[in-house]
């Protein structure tokens, strides 16, 4: 039997949700900063990449080679390489989260831009589209799912791996689930952190979705 | 930053590997506990995904765990099993990474045995073998690329997710590093990321050349393409490789 047993030590409570819904909503709130800047910083860069690695082919294998290369460094090491750099700050876990992304997004953006059909993007060059208006009109609508997809999975593991950042004190919602683990394993704190971070995940899944539905209108139609 | 010559200094020193929990001595930890947690989701995954997969029924609900499992932070699984009647230690561990290996060998083994063709079922059927050759002679080596793929981001997972649980008490290469964060010591942080780091990319390694020797049909060397061939990216369709 553990200490921890001894003392009531129930799996939820809801008057520590309510004690303590000040800092819940500050870590959460840290969550959600944390995950959006990763993963449109990593969109951000992640979609000039896709578009070099496309147009310059022999680019594509090392582009995807070093991606997965990358994908296998476990977030423990990851954040653990970066710390020395910056610090016990949330730079540290954002730069990480940010390569995590980017990993993921550049395989994507890749796969839908290789999808859009060629005849279509010649057809489209041959009516005289500049090279913007290419994108804008022909590339992007057609890569969209593949794009989406790819923003989903990012965000939905970019949650999870926020939490990692507990390692240098950043960790949004997983500061809740070290810090009941560290308070005498305070089962309830544990608990609202993971079940906080399970339901935002969720929600950013569900939120893309929708976008992804009101982006593709066409999409609709065939289903 | 001094850090990294430190870390080299203390990876170059025969005695922080040999001396009893030591290096060598977390790596076995850590490699026992992660080869127990990826045999235990195999054991559990393989039979399921085959009889999913062959019968066709219960995509929707592969798709669905896969998606799930990807959103729950691997470090609050370990956290709860913990503080649950499992208790501490390598055995919470091992049941906690297998639970993470589960998804993406049942998904893969699901979406390989799915995707083998009918008309070769079939044919095979015509020749007269029996339901259980079908499996083993057509189905099994046809699926097997996929459900090697699975096994490999589980097992790569697994051995990332095991450095996790030196952070809520757990042993393995974790604990380097969360001694140095503890102590304020650069050099052991990094000296335990390397550490962690090398092995995972060891045993993507190792998995993708036994992968390559299981594949059916001409063998191409692994990152050897053709001129001519454009390297496509891969689409995330399955819970495949999510960075732990």
């Amino acid at each position: 039997m553990q200490a921890a047993d001894a003392a009531p030590n129930p799996w939820f409570d809801a008057s520590y949700v309510v004690e303590n819904w000040d800092t819940i909503l500050r870590y959460l709130g840290e969550h959600v900063r944390l995950t959006v800047a990763a993963v449109v910083l990593g969109a951000l860069i992640a979609l000039p990449l896709a578009l070099l690695a496309r147009r310059v082919r022999w680019l594509a294998a090392p582009v995807l080679g070093l991606s997965s290369i990358v994908y296998t460094i476990p977030s423990l090491a990851m954040f653990a390489l970066i710390f020395p750099f910056t610090g016990l700050t949330a730079t540290t876990v954002l730069v990480g989260l940010v390569v995590y992304s980017l990993v993921i997004l550049v395989r994507n953006f890749l796969t839908g831009l290789q999808g859009v059909p060629g005849d279509v993007r010649e057809a489209a060059q041959g009516m005289g589209y500049g090279r913007f208006r290419l994108f804008w009109q022909i590339d992007l609508p057609l890569a969209l799912p593949a794009f989406m997809a790819g923003l989903r999975i990012a965000t939905v593991s970019t949650v999870a791996l926020t939490t990692v950042g507990v390692l240098v004190g950043h960790g949004g919602l997983g500061q809740l689930i070290f810090g009941g683990f560290n308070s005498n394993f305070y089962r309830a704190e544990i608990v609202t952190g993971a079940v906080g971070c399970v339901l935002l995940a969720l929600f950013a899944d569900l939120l893309l979705a929708g976008a992804e539905r009101l982006l593709t209108p066409w999409a609709r139609v065939r289903s | 930053m001094t850090g990294f010559g430190d870390a080299v200094v203390y990876l170059n020193d025969p005695f922080n590997w040999t001396r009893p929990g030591g290096l060598l001595d977390l790596l076995v930890e850590h490699l026992a506990v992660s080869g127990i947690a990826v045999l235990a989701a195999l054991v559990l995954a393989l039979p399921l995904g085959i009889a999913l997969g062959t019968s066709g029924r219960g995509g929707g609900a592969v798709v669905v765990l896969s998606n799930v499992s990807r959103a729950v932070p691997t470090l609050a699984l370990l956290t709860l099993f913990a503080v649950s009647p499992i208790g501490f230690g390598n055995r919470a561990t091992a049941i906690a990474l297998a639970v993470f290996a589960f998804p993406p060998i049942l998904t893969n083994t699901y979406v390989g045995f799915r995707g083998v063709d009918g008309d070769v079922r079939e044919a095979a059927r015509a020749m007269g073998m029996t339901r259980g050759q079908v499996l083993r002679r057509v189905e099994l080596p046809l699926a097997l690329p996929l459900v090697m793929t699975g096994v490999r981001t589980a097992a790569v997972q697994v051995v990332a997710t095991a450095g996790l649980a030196a952070l809520v008490g757990g042993g393995g290469l974790g604990r380097v590093v969360n001694l140095g964060f503890g102590q304020q010591d650069y050099g052991l942080i990094i000296a335990g990321a390397i550490v962690i780091a090398a092995l995972a990319l060891l045993t993507e390694l190792v998995l993708v050349a036994l992968t390559w020797a299981v594949r059916p049909g001409p063998r191409r060397l692994p990152f050897v393409t053709g001129r001519r061939r454009t390297v496509r990216g891969e689409p995330e369709l399955t819970a495949t490789g999510v960075p732990q």
